[in-house]
């Protein structure tokens, strides 16, 4: 029986690295994640540009503007002089914010007054103008404080309440440290799912499918030749992105390598127990490749990959728990900047293991309902 | 209306020379012919000749290298679209919208090919009535026969009368019985001074064609009638009745004489074809191998006699394959067993109650009309199909309750090529030797038999898919019977191949069998039902005869039909079975 | 065009919109894959960390912590948790079940108390989640100045800041990714199922029949996206209702706005439908090319979810010439701001150009040869 199954997991191999279109499925999304997600992905605001409508000739607009222009978040301050400018730039998407500051803002200041400044954001694209806002509200408040310590008015009131943050596991909240880390469990997704889902759909469309069904293999050795390969394809990327993440993009890895690679073979294994549900019931490859589509898509967004669960409405989150692609996240990400307890990734992999079995399951009886 | 002097010249074609690619040989090879009007012109020659390229260069889908094009007057180089409004062409498959109804894929074509809105009620109903698919028109395209589909194709082509009829491989997947009735229908077009062009694969078609161009690698070998291509051979081709024992061992024993040509089995008799010899003419004696009571009989030539002397002769390479073989010891108790095999989709019986059984060293033919269920029977028997009810067995395992242990007797060799077209030729190997549970040493000895037996040592490291026609047959063959299995499943195995090649191919068989290895093979095309010992004809689900080739054609011979080819005998005992049903 | 090409014309999109009614391929990519997109972005993919679990550790019991407290438990933002030290919250926030850890330190009070002390509370938030983090930060800067406020002796700071969120004040993600949504699902039908109907004619080998046809190029190709421009705008008319009355998003702009705009993006979406397929010629090569260049750029570099202004100079050079991006920024104009015709017509325009690219990069690709 073993050596029945050591040919059909050689030749799966074979199969897939000999063919063109099967070392395209496995070189080209790969690198184009990598270049996508590391570089693209992020939510963070920089190089935004920003409008400035300043009607107060005095120091302290000078200052906040000077201001403005130091750090990372905005590009290009535009200075308009009327609103209908400011309305324009942001019509245009020109801008993510303007900032309005009016004629006695100066004054005011010296005069020991409080001070305003509007702050127009661009709702359209409410969580980068959120972040923006956050940025000036920052620079506006930091200001405001040396104003009012260098007033003798406001030294007797309190000071202002401070808040020493500290961010846990990524000091400099680095994006790119919470996006390469997820990207072993999406390449392992979309690895262990596409060839998985095309190997069936392959044999059956080239014909060789009859040719192993009149062989003496068994449903369950047929199962078991195509588990393994993917299995094997799917270790091997995730590691290429393991070693990527931390050597070039330098992201620590605190947990246990051990208890990522059991996660990365359950993960996979349930993975594979879809991709094996899809192709035994697709005909050709093309229904494949969208059957896995079908499949990713909400697998991705109901993952936290990109926004988090917590922001879903509440039926939607219990829903999440049937994605792998969940439990394996917080896996990863816990391997990596975490040093996660290895109470919580038993928790995890727990949770993957069920899922394993009933997708597995499930593509087994599928299985052999189909070949008989 | 047809001028049998000198009929008018439709197209013509010279020099023409088409390539895919910088590197492969190619396609054409300065090919020149002319196609006449109120004629059928056969384009013949295995797959890869060249035909559909030939189809495509007419139909102004292709350019070619070098060469000139000229339909109806027109250079079709310059002017696609004037001739493409003059012709009709089929492609292969038919190309009919599967998801439209009848109706509507001849609307569709109506439209395209300008047929006015005015004459449509008449055309429609001349060609319903021609095709006979009157009652069909609302059914989707999808859901046709393969005879309908290509009735319905042909019709889509006809709307607008062509003046030149371009059908490429018609009859590929379609019936003796449909295939005949598109033939009366082409017929009847030429009778207008249409001219049609046929492609085809196979020779015995080709032969009722009024002109044939034969091709083979690109390269035209023959033109013209295809008696004047028989001719080549007349008096030389012979039929040997009352050959003792074996016949197919004598077979090999004969054509093993340099005086031969060519042989095949024909029935109960071998066909012999004898090279030219200088004292010409004269029935030559019985090969000695035949036996005492052997008789030759002259017979007329066919147009494949005429191709393998135009080829050289057949190879005369004995089986390898057989020798390699110890001989099963002969048993009693059948290999193959179909006991009262039904299967039923929904409401819909496709075969039913299927009973034979076939002894050791037997070859046994499934033919039918698409659809009758022997495609059906033959996946019951080799396990790609769970039935209904009934059992099948091979080599005395029921393949369903000792699936394994009777697939691991089996061997299987489908109509296409399906092996893993990525892998090296010795890595197909490889692996069906391990799943058929080889391994280690013994494996990489039999892996390196087969190569040596089917000479496929200078291309065992090449990919297969890319491997020639011939290389992929050989080697589809050396997977089946790497695990000297007891029973061969041949799915059409030699559709479309060379004539060389297929003669090759039966040769391996020819041994196999000699050994004890029982063949089961299902087949649309007749000389391929001439290899069998016996065959069982399926009709709508039920076997409605069995029995030797001489048999059934002796069934249906009468006065008018003396001597009929096993062809008239499918035909004639499908009317008869429709005749019993109308009566019942 | 002849009067017969004319009547050539209407008997192809005739074919064209049965085949559409019939094949069930046609209906999953047209109707279920918008609708699971939609439900999906819809409900599945929010920025609005709007009740983000904190824990609370409160370590002094004096009034001015529990008035602290109580104004973080009060906040719409937060979901809290309480303790009284942090190292009972800590592992909760490893776990990830809690996003930050406020810290308000035994000393808080005796600093409020002191003239001059500036009270202080610590911050812990989950770096692994880096805008939560950030979001995290501004809502409990807001929080503590609202309290800060309220205290006796409060004077106002120096400088206020009054923030104005144009178009969507309520800050709802949703209002933005689901117009996007509609450019995804567009480019799926313009793109995806354009190349996929086309590959499928070559493949079955019908292409080959009507190209022996007296038909024309330009007619085929006009055969194939008449009806399924229409289908896309059929398609738009269905998720922007599905937008209005089960997600709640405003359309503040005209339908007459949508509808153009719309026709404007499917002419470059239907052209690189149609070269995909023009080069493919086979469903399988064509799905994975469609999904490769047609869907994911559309989905990650359009500006859909992540800024475009934030990506490095090369892809931000790639993003130029997605036509998703221009459709994606007027369709959420037209949605929440409302007709805003003027960066509008720019968009459209250069929708129109890269339309015209495609389209005649396709009618290159196709000849009338195999």
């Amino acid at each position: 029986m073993w050596r029945r199954i050591l040919a059909l997991i050689r030749k799966e191999l074979l199969a897939i690295l000999r063919d063109p279109r099967g070392r395209m499925v496995l070189i080209a999304p790969p690198i184009a994640q990598l270049v996508i997600f590391s570089f693209a992905a992020t939510l963070e605001v920089t190089n935004a540009d920003i409008a400035v409508l300043n009607q107060d000739s005095g120091r302290w607009s000078a200052e906040f503007l000077q201001r403005l222009g130091v750090g990372k978040s905005f590009d290009e301050v535009i200075v308009v002089r009327t609103p209908g400018a400011v309305r324009a730039l942001i019509d245009a998407r020109r801008v993510l914010a303007a900032v309005e500051i009016g004629p006695s803002f100066s004054r005011d200041l010296e005069a020991g007054r409080g001070a305003t400044i509007l702050i127009i954001a661009d709702g359209r694209r409410s969580n980068a103008a959120q972040i923006a806002v956050g940025y000036l509200s920052q620079i506006a408040g930091t200001l405001g404080a040396e104003i009012a310590q260098a007033s003798p008015e406001r030294a007797a009131a309190p000071p202002a309440a401070r808040i020493a943050a500290t961010n846990w596991f990524n000091p400099n909240l680095n994006y790119r440290w919470f996006t390469v880390p997820s990207l072993v469990a999406v390449i392992a997704l979309l690895v262990g799912l596409v060839v998985t889902a095309l190997s069936v759909a392959r044999e059956r469309e080239l014909g060789t499918f009859d040719q192993l069904m009149v062989s003496p293999l068994t449903p369950f050795e047929i199962m078991i030749g195509k588990t393994v390969p993917p299995l094997l394809i799917g270790h091997v990327h995730a590691t290429i992105y393991i070693l990527v993440a931390v050597f070039l993009f330098g992201v620590p890895f605190r947990g246990s390598l051990a208890l990522l690679y059991l996660g990365l073979c359950l993960f996979l294994v349930a993975v594979i127990g879809v991709g094996l549900f899809l192709s035994a019931i697709s005909q050709t490859q093309q229904q494949a490749i969208l059957g896995a589509f079908l499949f990713m898509a909400p697998a991705i967004i109901l993952s936290g990959f990109a926004t988090p669960i917590e922001n879903m409405p509440e039926w939607l989150q219990t829903l999440t728990y049937i994605n792998p692609l969940r439990h394996f996240l917080v896996i990863v990400r816990g391997s990596f900047l975490k040093a996660l307890p290895i109470a919580e990734v038993l928790v995890h992999l727990g949770m993957m293991a069920v899922i394993a079995a009933v997708t597995l399951g499930a593509a087994t009886v599928l299985f052999r309902k189909r070949l008989e | 209306m047809t001028n049998a002097a000198s009929p008018e010249v439709l197209a013509r074609v010279t020099g023409l020379v088409k390539r895919f690619g910088k590197t492969a040989p190619p396609a054409l090879d300065r090919v020149s012919a002319s196609i006449f009007g109120g004629k059928i012109t056969g384009l013949v020659g295995p797959d890869g000749a060249g035909k559909t390229t030939l189809m495509r260069l007419l139909a102004g889908l292709l350019l070619p290298e070098e060469g000139a094009i000229e339909v109806l007057g027109h250079d079709l180089k310059r002017s696609p679209t004037a001739v493409q409004a003059l012709i009709g062409y089929m492609p292969q498959r038919f190309g009919l919208y599967e998801d439209l109804t009848v109706a509507e894929n001849l609307d569709l074509y109506a439209e395209l090919r300008g047929l006015p809105r005015a004459r449509r009620a008449e055309v429609y109903a001349e060609l319903l009535h021609f095709t006979d698919l009157g009652r069909f028109t609302t059914r989707l395209a999808g859901q046709l026969s393969g005879g309908m589909k290509q009735k319905l194709g042909l019709a889509c082509a006809l709307l607008q009368t062509p003046r030149l009829l371009l059908l490429d491989e018609p009859s590929v997947g379609v019936d003796p019985v449909s295939r005949r009735e598109l033939w009366r229908m082409v017929q009847a077009l030429t009778g207008q001074g249409i001219g049609v062009v046929w492609s085809t694969a196979y020779l015995d078609e080709a032969e009722k064609c009024d002109e044939v161009h034969l091709l083979n690698e690109g390269k035209l070998l023959f033109s013209g009638k295809p008696a004047e291509l028989a001719e080549r051979v007349a008096g030389r081709v012979f039929l040997l009745d009352g050959v003792g024992g074996r016949r197919r061992s004598t077979l090999a024993q004969i054509l093993a004489a340099p005086e031969l040509l060519d042989g095949v089995v024909q029935g109960s008799a071998l066909r012999l074809v004898y090279r030219a010899s200088q004292d010409g003419g004269g029935t030559p004696t019985p090969p000695p191998a035949a036996g005492p009571s052997a008789r030759l009989r002259p017979v007329a030539p066919r147009l494949e006699d005429g191709f393998i002397d135009l080829l050289g002769g057949a190879l005369r390479t004995g089986s390898a394959l057989a020798d390699s073989l110890h001989p099963l010891p002969a048993q009693s108790h059948p290999v193959i067993e179909a006991i009262g095999l039904t299967k039923r989709f929904g409401d819909f019986t496709a075969a039913e109650d299927m009973r034979f059984s076939i002894p050791r060293g037997e070859i046994f033919g499934l033919l039918g009309p698409n659809g009758a269920g022997k495609s059906t029977t033959f996946k019951m028997l080799c396990g790609l199909l769970k039935p209904s009810a009934g059992e099948g067995r091979v080599a005395g395992f029921d393949l369903l309750h000792a699936g394994p242990q009777a697939r691991g007797r089996l061997g299987y060799m489908a109509q296409k090529f399906s092996l893993y077209g990525d892998l090296s030729a010795r890595q197909n190997l490889e692996f069906f030797a391990g799943v058929y549970g080889l391994g280690g040493g013994e494996r990489r000895a039999r892996v390196e038999e087969m190569i040596a037996i089917f000479d496929l040592a200078a291309v065992a490291d090449q990919t297969a898919k890319l491997l020639p026609l011939g290389f992929k047959q050989r080697l589809a063959l050396a997977c089946a019977v790497m695990h000297r299995p007891e029973a061969l499943f041949l799915d059409e195995p030699t559709s479309g191949v060379d004539p060389l090649t297929r003669r090759e191919f039966w040769g391996h068989i020819n041994g196999l069998v000699e050994m004890g290895v029982t063949i089961l093979v299902t087949t649309h095309f007749m000389d391929e039902a001439e290899y069998c010992d016996r065959i069982a004809l399926i009709y709508r689900g039920r076997r409605i005869a069995m029995g030797s080739p001489e048999e059934l054609k002796r069934r249906v011979a009468a006065a008018e039909r003396p001597d009929p080819t096993l062809e008239d005998a499918f035909i004639g005992l499908i009317e008869a079975s429709d005749a019993e049903r109308g009566a019942a | 065009m002849s009067a017969g090409g004319g009547r050539r014309l209407i008997a192809l999109m005739r074919k064209e919109s049965a085949q559409m009614l019939r094949d069930p391929s046609t209906f999953l990519i047209a109707l279920a894959l918008p609708l699971v997109l939609l439900f999906l972005f819809g409900y599945g993919v929010s920025l609005d960390a709007t009740s983000v679990r904190i824990g609370l550790a409160q370590e002094s019991t004096a009034p001015p912590a529990a008035s602290l407290a109580a104004s973080f438990l009060a906040s719409p933002f937060f979901r809290v948790t309480t303790g009284h030290d942090r190292r009972e919250l800590e592992p909760e926030l490893v776990g990830g079940r809690i996003k930050a850890l406020i810290v308000i330190p035994d000393v808080f009070a005796e600093r409020i108390a002191r003239p001059g002390g500036i009270p202080e509370i610590q911050l812990i938030t989950d770096g692994a989640e880096p805008n939560t983090a950030s979001l995290v930060r501004n809502y409990v800067q807001g929080v503590l100045a609202n309290w800060q406020r309220q205290q006796p002796g409060a004077v106002a700071p120096a400088i206020t800041v009054e923030t104005r969120f144009w178009f969507n004040p309520e800050l709802k993600s949703r209002n933005f990714l689901v117009p996007g949504t509609i450019a995804i699902v567009m480019t799926l039908i313009g793109t995806l199922l354009t190349a996929l109907v086309i590959a499928r004619e070559w493949e079955r080998g019908t292409m080959e029949a009507l190209l022996a046809t007296p038909v024309s190029a330009f007619e085929i190709l006009a055969g194939k996206l008449i009806p399924y421009f229409l289908l896309g705008l059929a398609s738009m008319a269905v998720a922007t209702a599905l937008a209005v009355w089960l997600f709640g998003v405003p359309l503040r702009g005209s339908f007459f706005a949508l509808t153009v705009l719309t026709a404007a993006f499917l002419c470059p979406a239907l052209g690189q439908g149609l070269l995909i397929s023009a080069v493919a010629k086979n469903q399988f090569v064509a799905s994975q090319i469609a999904l490769l260049a047609g869907f994911m750029p559309a989905f990650l570099l359009s500006g859909f979810i992540f800024e475009i202004d934030s990506m490095p100079p090369a892809i931000r050079a790639i993003s130029a010439v997605l036509p998703a991006r221009y459709f994606i920024a007027s369709l959420q104009s037209v949605f929440l701001a409302g007709d805003l015709w003027g960066p509008m017509l720019q968009d459209i325009g250069i929708l129109l150009l890269l339309g015209a690219v495609f389209l005649g990069l396709a009618m290159r690709a196709t000849r009338k040869r195999l």
